[in-house]
């Protein structure tokens, strides 16, 4: 018997953004009538991997095929045409739509040219049906329905394209453990109806469950194909972490047991249902990293404390006196000297079009200026000083900031807040998408920044860093610390597992 | 002399390729109008189309800050209206009145631009919709006012002399009025922290309150002032045709925001100079004129208008394509 | 069934609308010298049709987050158009009211074009526009004139069987002809798509630029319809500034009125409709208290004030600063 040839395949597949790579040369196979987990660290390639197969995004460099036969999408709609159908992470319902309209919005039934209603509403009930999610009304609108269930709506409508592929990205991640089962019960069936699935999760036993086949990712290669069950958890772990680079950290300072005088402390923190209880005390000269899945409360938790969010509950305290912080005016006044480095320098952090001065400056212009006219001769030595803190490679301070390299515009948003010599500094996730220079730059910084006194509550999606950075991590899981991880504790392997919310603290006998 | 000349590099580095196009189509248009007369380059002429300029340069000032932001004031032609109406209106109340018939119009705008600013930043109604519903407001108090009451619309001497005397001779007061109007908003944008902030709300104003910005005030005071230059604009007029009359403003809406958007300030907010707002009034008033010396009536006048807005904003203005 | 529940949250803003304007017009009748009669009705059916037709115009394009600053100009130059064309034997006037028709339809396809394929701000563009719309409609009819068809006219502004507005006839008849099969279509449901969502829109693989290049299209025929019955009810056409740009500013205010969000995705051209009758007997109430006709303008914007600050409301939920900034 002939080699059989995959239902769908990839090969030497490339993407980069800018100057990073997301996926490097990457393989895969899908099989049908089978389920096929793909695993990875936040930013293996996953997410773009799934995004050139439905259409979304165009490989550099690779081929795709169907059938043995090369096929390129040009939009989702052709991908959709060819039979893969996805369900992305970030939903992609219309909220001002029914339910109905959404399930059948790439191919709504037709009569006489106008969609019709009746069968739309056939279809969607079917749909609904197959996906297990007959509580949802296909006439409701889907801006009312809580997010669950809009998961669901987001599963129906891909099941009613009748695809030959079924991409699920994260799809359990939002919804409830009644869901999650129904859901996996669909999922067993399609696979007895011969359908192929890709099936994204972090959690380790929707995996254990559903899999046929695992395949790993790391750093943008597919780096393992295994059968389901041959592996025990710990052999996943390492194959998720690898060991490929590594970075080269600043010694920590090595402290006594002396607890440090707390600077920001906070107490039964909770914010709608995405923050719970969450309890801790960052000291002055003290790294705390934020450890966890991407999506688990940790940046909630850094806009709550800088005073973006409305209807926290719970004390904040800086200096052991609570305070109440309503907005970044606030945040930044004197009294509490906090920073954020946002999550998105190029829509929170900078103004992309102004000059390099223009950014520097923007945070400290009240000190800067008197009368509220600027001091042109004080932000001059303001920005060269911060030039030169930062190594901020510049053509000058009057090229827009958008013309910078990545690296140097993250080391922009940082300087344009040291300006105001921070007391707390809150960082979301500042080496997202940039260099390798640039990042130990930036650890060297943090540390020096630490070492004279400034209290640093840091989080990052590269667990690498958080052991290299830090004191201590907080490991979050569903908007509360799950746990606490400092010296010797300070794994990668802790932390994924951690992470993961795998039982037991076992993780740490076992060291790479 | 010498320091304008140092500065010219970098000001001319600086400057947008869109007011360069402006100023372009300036000397343009003036060549085509020596073409029909001669007297187009001359002296007299063209001071007169700076002192008819004024009136549209002060207001298209306001129109631009707000404009900066990313927003948009379609109140302009009733506080205009309103501006002029109640500066005429306060002489009637004796010398006291007459004295204060100037900050008095410019107050009533000002109070306007603020239930404008307080719209569109605290409750966050979209400003098209604000604003175009003061300017009813504006509309009806004015109708209401003049209606029942017959006031007085005459222009002081004051707002006559502002608009037409000349305190050195040979250069209008209008003109020398818009220079020190224009002088304080270049400051204003270039040189304060008000300004910058005006800026980075235009570009993100997430990116702006998250620096700490307080994003609110700004954008308030921001059509305050809108609402304060475009009465103070409706003063001049008024003091120009020596009366005020009700729909004076509404010839002055569309040619305030096309002389913003064709002096390069992007309609979506966070770019754009003063100098560029200066050619682009320019070019509308000289486009009018020409079109008047042309003998072109009303009709052809709004027709070119129009598309020589949108050929421009064609060139220079487009959205950036999505994927 | 809980079917109606759905119906009734989807059609909320429409019911609001509905609701607002019946509470007005009772109170405008009760109040009214003569009473409900058959006149009293029709001049009020004929003045809110008007309204209701640049109010669909301007409703259609707001469902896909644009805003058309010219509708009020379109309005007028149909109106001009109309006024030299709808004469001579029926089959002349037939023609007449293509071209007028034909003439509104053009004018949304430039929108369309300069602001989808142009890449424009609907804001400015459409202000750019309305000034090209307008020169030509001052061009022809600079002063007040023209005739129209009396007997077409009359039968368009008139009663039917004595008690029932022709003009409501006709607006029934153009939501069922234009309004509920875009609404139905998949190019409709397109320009819904792109005003809620033009990113989850494109993921689904939706005809995003025809949604809504038919919307701005459909925006000039509906305000050319709206034309050609000013032409109906006045029997000449006039390039006339002050209705231009009024019934500009008053389809803005019938939209928020009628339940369409501004933000696009939102409502339907039958709350439009509403909100136009509602605003128009809001406005007509200064009437029959026997108030100065002076008012009424100031009532109106007071009014319009109001309702759109009443949308502020929905500010009080918001839990994340960061989503003001949209």
């Amino acid at each position: 018997m002939e080699e059989a040839i995959p239902l769908f395949q990839m090969t030497g597949v490339s993407k980069r953004y800018g100057g990073v790579r997301a996926l490097e040369a990457a393989d895969l196979a899908v099989e049908p009538g089978q389920i096929q987990a793909i695993l990875g660290e936040n930013g293996a390639g996953k997410s773009t991997l799934i995004k050139i197969m439905s259409g979304v995004v165009a490989p550099d460099a690779g081929q795709l095929m169907m059938h043995g036969q090369p096929v390129s999408f040009a939009s989702p709609a052709a991908a959709n045409k060819a039979g893969i159908a996805c369900i992305f992470q970030e939903l992609s319902l219309i909220p001002d739509l029914s339910v109905a309209d959404n399930i059948v919005i790439s191919d709504p039934p037709k009569r006489f040219g106008m969609i019709d209603r009746k069968a739309q509403r056939r279809v969607a009930e079917e749909a609904l049906r197959r996906a297990g999610a007959e509580d949802i009304h296909p006439a409701a609108l889907v801006a009312d329905l809580p997010l669950s269930r809009r998961q669901m709506v987001e599963i129906a409508k891909a099941l009613a394209r009748n695809p030959r592929i079924l991409i699920l990205d994260e799809a359990t991640s939002a919804l409830t453990a009644a869901d999650v089962t129904k859901v996996f019960s669909v999922l067993k069936r399609l696979r007895a109806d011969g359908m192929a699935l890709l099936f994204i999760s972090h959690r380790m036993n929707e995996i254990a469950e559903l899999a046929d086949v695992c395949t790993v990712f790391r750093n943008g290669r597919n780096v393992a194909t295994y059968a389901a069950g041959t592996r025990t958890d710990n052999d996943v772990v390492e194959m998720m972490i690898g060991r490929e680079y590594s970075h080269v950290f600043p010694a920590k300072p090595l402290r006594g047991e002396a607890a440090l005088p707390p600077v920001l402390e906070c107490r039964q923190l909770s914010w709608t249902n995405r923050l719970r209880d969450i309890s801790l005390s960052v000291g002055a000269g003290e790294v705390v990293g934020l450890g966890g899945l991407d999506g688990q409360g940790q940046r909630e938790l850094l806009l709550a404390l800088f005073g973006v969010l409305r209807g926290c509950t719970g004390k904040v305290l800086i200096d052991g006196k609570a305070v109440s912080i309503s907005s970044p005016v606030t945040a930044r006044s004197h009294a509490v000297g906090m920073a954020l480095i946002p999550e998105d320098r190029k829509t929170e952090g900078l103004l992309l079009p102004m000059s390099v001065r223009e950014n520097l400056s923007f945070s400290s212009l009240d000190r800067l200026s008197r009368w509220g006219i600027i001091d042109r001769a004080a932000e001059q030595i303001a920005n060269d000083e911060m030039l030169q803190l930062l190594e901020i490679k510049t053509a000058g301070l009057d090229i827009p900031a958008g013309a910078l390299s990545g690296g140097n515009q993250q080391k922009v948003v940082i300087a344009k807040w040291l300006m105001r010599n921070p007391r707390i500094i809150l960082l979301n996730d500042p080496t997202r998408g940039i260099d390798v220079g640039t990042k130990q730059e930036l650890y060297r910084l943090l540390r020096r920044l630490a070492d004279r006194g400034a209290s640093i509550l840091f989080y990052s999606t590269d667990y690498d860093e958080l052991i290299g950075c830090c004191d201590r991590v907080l490991v979050f899981y569903d908007g509360a610390i799950r746990r606490e991880l400092a010296g010797e504790e300070m794994t990668e392997h802790a932390l994924v597992a951690s992470a993961l919310n795998i039982p037991g603290g076992k993780a740490t006998e076992v060291r790479v | 002399m010498e320091r304008i000349t140092g500065r010219m590099p970098r000001f001319l580095r600086r400057a947008d390729p869109a007011v360069a196009t402006a100023f372009a189509c300036i000397v343009l248009l003036l060549l085509i109008g020596s073409l029909y007369s001669s007297s187009f380059l001359s002296l007299d002429y063209l001071l007169l189309q700076l002192k008819v300029a004024s009136f549209l340069g002060i207001i298209a000032t306001g129109m631009m800050l707000v404009i900066l932001l990313g927003q948009i004031d379609l109140s302009v032609p009733w506080v205009i209206g309103m501006g002029a109406m109640m500066a005429c209106a306060a002489a009637a109340y004796g010398p006291l009145g007459t004295a204060l018939a100037v900050p008095f119009g410019v107050l009533c705008g000002l109070a306007l631009g603020l239930i404008n600013g307080v719209g569109v930043a605290y409750l966050r109604i979209p400003s098209m919709i604000v604003t175009l519903a003061t300017n009813a407001v504006a509309q009806g108090l004015m109708i209401v006012y003049t209606g029942g009451f017959a006031p007085r619309d005459t222009a002081t001497d004051a707002m006559r002399w502002l608009a037409t005397g000349a305190l050195i001779p040979g250069v209008p007061n209008a003109v020398l009025v818009w220079a020190l109007v224009g002088g304080a908003m270049v400051f204003v944008l270039t040189r304060t922290g008000f300004g910058r902030a005006v800026y980075g709300i235009g570009n993100s104003e997430r990116a702006a309150y998250l620096s700490g910005m307080s994003t609110r005030r700004v954008t308030m005071i921001a059509f305050a002032v809108s609402g304060a230059l475009a009465a103070f604009g409706g003063v001049l007029l008024a003091g120009y045709a020596s009366k005020a009359a009700q729909a004076m403003g509404d010839a002055y809406l569309l040619p305030a925001i096309a002389a913003v958007v064709l002096g390069g300030t992007s309609i979506l907010g966070g770019r754009g100079s003063y100098l560029g707002t200066v050619a682009g009034v320019i070019l509308i008033t000289l486009l009018q004129s020409i079109l008047s010396v042309m003998q072109l009536p009303e009709a052809g006048r709004q027709i070119i208008y129009g598309a020589v807005i949108i050929a421009m904003l064609l060139l220079y203005g487009r959205a950036p394509a999505s994927r | 069934m809980r079917d109606w529940r759905y119906w009734l949250a989807e059609q909320r803003g429409t019911l609001i609308a509905v609701a607002i304007f019946i509470a007005m017009f009772i109170i405008y009748i009760s109040n009214h010298q003569a009473g409900l009669t058959a006149n009293v009705v029709n001049t009020a059916a004929n003045k809110g049709t008007l309204l209701a037709l640049v109010a669909m115009a301007q409703a259609l394009v707001v469902i896909t987050a644009g805003i058309d600053l010219s509708v009020g100009t379109i309005f007028v130059l149909t109106n001009c158009v109309a006024s030299y064309v709808i004469t001579g034997n029926p089959f002349e006037t037939a023609a007449g009211v293509a071209l007028v028709l034909l003439v509104g339809l053009l004018c949304g396809a430039i929108n369309g074009a300069i602001v989808i394929y142009g890449r424009l701000q609907p804001i400015v563009a459409t202000i750019g526009s309305g000034a090209v719309f307008f020169g030509v409609a001052l061009m022809l009819r600079p002063l007040p004139g023209g005739t129209v068809n009396e007997t077409l006219a009359d039968a368009m502004t008139g009663r039917i069987f004595g008690f029932m507005p022709a003009s409501l006839l006709m607006l029934a008849a153009i939501v069922a002809v234009i309004w509920v099969p875009f609404r139905r279509s998949v190019i409709g449901r397109a320009a819904y798509a792109a005003g809620s969502s033009e990113a989850a829109a494109y993921m689904s693989g939706v005809p995003i630029r025809r949604g809504k290049f038919a919307a701005y299209v459909l925006a000039g025929l509906l305000a050319g319809i709206g034309g050609l019955f000013l032409t109906f009810f006045t029997y000449s056409g006039q390039a006339s500034t002050s209705s231009a740009s009024t019934y500009t500013l008053f389809s803005i205010a019938a939209v928020v009125l009628g339940g369409v969000s501004l933000y696009g995705g939102k409502g339907s051209a039958v709350g439009a409709i509403f909100g136009a009758f509602a605003f128009r007997t809001i406005g007509d109430l200064m009437f029959v208290f026997d108030l100065d006709a002076l008012w009424q303008p100031l009532f109106q914007g007071v009014i319009l004030l109001l309702a759109v600050s009443f949308g502020a409301i929905g500010l009080l939920q918001v839990r994340n600063r960061l989503e003001w900034f949209r």
